[in-house]
């Protein structure tokens, strides 16, 4: 009797063992998130922010256990130097090192090529699978007839947002000229066309005074350009320039005097402020966040994140996406791109400023957007211009819902 | 007329800007043979010292400390690595300095970070001077002008008039003949590569707070400063003033002009259809601005090869 017993327990023993190393192995699950973005040259200083934020982002969610038991996210940042042939490269040697989520955000040219190469991956070899998370390549293209079912945006793109900001901007009566000033390439193209679209008409005594494009970052002195401004009387100017070429043309205003008001994407950015003088008081911009939201969660958050990094808090949406992943891989039980993917298709969180909702037609993300203007003696100020971000409007996820030409099917 | 007026103003200061960038190139350039592409580095390297330096001791003497600073270390450069490798030839020279804007571009983010420095003209010029149209001139724009104008004339007098300033010269033309005569040929490079830095860094005391200072300003100027020395002619302070406000002028005015690049042909003689040409028929000038300096730099290239107030070919 006492042989098979003492089988037995052994057997038993053995069991556990192997449960015991199978949760082991469970445990030791890391899933590898690509970060494809300038890490080098002259938008550096941008890709880097972008990095900081995923770190922060990830380090959260793999603190909390967020990702499901035993799964922890690794970020993996790949230098593309905003190069849409390099991109191509990085993600093939994302892919043979068997990493199967890829996220980027600078530059819509470098996104079409990401989704265009991910989209071929996914057909010709599915085990490889890769999902494209993109948190700031805003042409609408993107989710509309270039769209994918591997890639989800958490960025509003430029025609939500440039709704929200001619929103704003008409309902200022003084407002009667406005000038569109962009950088020259496909985005700024994309915010020209759909800032004149969204003026028209809307208001009898608005008009768009003039409409002109600068080469990307090669421009030294903005000065000619605000004085073209000037000379049409143009009260606002509707902007998407961004980086060296924003604070340049913020600088080049407040040294010209120039009273009108800048309509921007990316004024709050901790590569613009710097330069940004009081002069800038009354400049808007739009985004999901910005300091003085008034929410104490993300305002403990933030103070974390700076003490971190020394840099202001800034990617709220890098915040959400990552979450969002997370909580999509809990769910799928797995982190097989296909399985998260169909969760993440029709996923709804709670974040701090409200209800967020990925967007099943075409993988569009809905979260409230802010448009919010410089404005003096606020709470949090940026310390060279004594200046912080007011809300002027909220816009609510559904109001932001706009007609998509994306067709696309789930992989079978 | 005030549209004239703004133009001028703003294609001196910007013209001015550039030669300040562009002499010390010309001149290490006529001199060594060598095309110094770390120049604009250097330019960088001043802006970035001086607000470091500004914030501890005020503007003014960061004026006068950031040039010395920046002509030591580019005179260390050449004193301890250009001539070494000297004796290679003008390929490995030319490397060298290569390698040396990249040290540089990725050595200063490191100790300032990667974005802007909030670094600040000062108080005692921070305010408008007058005004043109409803367009406010800054008066530090004026006094950066003024240093420029002074730094041509001091430069212009100590080669014309002083015995070192004949030395230079003589070895910026006949390097072998002014070795033969006794002079130490060598250490005239070492001053003039470092006095070609030094200038650079005034530049970038000069202008770091009036546009902005980041670590990708030296990228902007680089290729157009290699434009104007070459187009002014090699060794030309005069070639180097005058290119340099020509390409001020025309790209400010390309900016200003509200100009269809057809109907710009068209003026010139050259009639496109703009039913074939759309797309080209169309753009203003303003979009085609930075394009400016090459094309006439090729022009000037065409026509006359040696630049236009050079002696010798490129």
């Amino acid at each position: 009797m006492a042989a098979p017993r003492t089988i037995r327990t052994s057997l038993r023993a053995t069991l556990l063992a192997c449960s015991l190393l199978a949760g082991h192995q469970a445990a030791a699950e890391v899933v590898k998130i690509a970060y494809i973005d300038p890490l080098s040259g002259s938008l550096a200083a941008t890709g880097q922010l972008g990095e900081q934020h995923f770190r922060f982002a990830i380090d959260r969610v793999n603190k909390s256990g967020a990702a499901g038991p035993g799964r922890t996210l690794e970020l993996v940042p790949l230098d593309n130097e905003v190069s849409p042939e390099k991109s191509l490269t990085l993600l093939r040697k994302a892919i043979d090192d068997d990493i199967h989520y890829v996220t980027q955000g600078n530059g819509s040219a470098v996104a079409f090529a990401l989704i265009d190469a991910i989209n071929k991956n996914n057909k010709r070899a599915p085990a490889q699978s890769v999902m494209f998370l993109n948190y700031a390549a805003v042409d609408p293209a993107l989710t509309n007839d270039k769209c994918s079912w591997w890639h989800f945006r958490f960025d509003a793109d430029v025609d939500m947002k440039m709704k929200a900001l001619t929103d704003y901007l008409v309902s200022q009566a003084a407002t009667k000229k406005v000038f569109i000033f962009n950088p020259d390439y496909s985005f700024g193209v994309s915010v020209e066309k759909a800032a004149q679209a969204m003026l028209a008409g809307r208001r009898p005594d608005l008009e768009v005074v003039g409409a002109e494009r600068v080469p990307l970052g090669r421009t030294k002195d903005f000065t000619p350009y605000v004085q073209k401004f000037q000379a049409a009387n143009a009260d606002a100017v509707v902007t998407g320039n961004w980086g060296q070429d924003l604070s340049l043309l913020v600088k080049a205003a407040a040294d010209s005097g120039y009273k009108g008001k800048l309509y921007t994407y990316y004024l709050g950015g901790s590569d613009v402020m710097p330069s940004v003088s009081a002069a800038a008081a009354g400049y808007a911009q739009i985004a999901e966040y910005h300091a003085n939201v008034g929410n104490p969660e993300l305002e403990t958050m933030a103070a974390a994140f700076e003490a971190q990094y020394h840099v202001p808090f800034y990617y709220l949406r890098v915040m959400t996406e990552i979450d969002m992943l997370a909580a999509a891989m809990k769910q799928a039980n797995s982190s097989d791109p296909a399985k998260v993917g169909a969760v993440l298709a029709t996923m709804k969180m709670t974040t701090p400023l409200g209800q967020a909702t990925m967007r099943e037609d075409n993988h569009q993300l809905l979260n409230p957007m802010f448009v919010s203007t410089l404005e003096p003696a606020q709470k949090f100020v940026f310390p060279e211009s004594k200046l912080g971000f007011k809300t002027v409007s909220r816009i609510e996820p559904e109001a932001q819902r706009m007609a998509t030409t994306c067709k696309f099917a789930p992989p079978s | 007329m005030e549209q004239a007026l703004l133009i001028g103003l703003n294609g001196l200061v910007y013209g001015l800007l550039l030669f300040m960038l562009s002499v010390g190139l010309t001149l290490i350039f006529g001199m060594m043979g060598v095309l110094n592409l770390a120049h604009a580095s250097f330019y960088m390297l001043g802006a970035f010292l001086a607000y470091t330096i500004s914030i501890r001791i005020g503007f003014w003497p960061a004026l006068v400390v950031v040039p010395v600073i920046v002509g030591a270390m580019g005179a260390a450069v050449e004193r301890y690595g250009l001539r070494t490798v000297h004796k290679h030839g003008h390929v490995a020279e030319l490397l060298f300095t290569f390698g040396l804007a990249f040290v540089i571009g990725e050595v200063v983010p490191l100790i300032w970070g990667r974005s802007p420095v909030p670094y600040k003209v000062p108080a005692t010029l921070d305010f408008a001077l007058f005004s043109v149209g409803g367009n406010a001139y800054p008066a530090y724009r004026l006094f950066m002008m003024a240093v420029a104008v002074a730094m041509f004339l001091a430069l212009f007098a100590a080669l014309a008039r002083t015995r070192l300033g004949l030395v230079v010269r003589a070895a910026l033309t006949h390097p072998e003949m002014v070795g033969m005569l006794g002079h130490d040929v060598p250490r005239v490079f070492t001053l003039v590569f470092g006095a070609g830095c030094a200038l650079a860094g005034l530049a970038g005391v000069m202008a770091g707070n009036a546009f902005t200072t980041e670590p990708g300003m030296a990228r902007a100027l680089g290729a157009v400063v290699f434009a104007i020395v070459v187009m002014g002619g090699l060794g030309s302070i005069w070639g180097a003033l005058v290119a340099s406000l020509l390409i001020g002028f025309v790209q400010t005015a390309s900016i200003s002009l509200d100009l269809k690049l057809g109907l710009a042909l068209q003026r010139i003689g050259i009639a496109i259809d703009p039913a074939v040409w759309g797309d080209v028929y169309g753009l203003t000038i303003a979009r085609v601005a930075p394009v400016v300096p090459y094309v006439l730099l090729i022009l000037v290239l065409a026509v006359r090869p040696r630049g236009l107030m050079g002696t010798r070919s490129a």
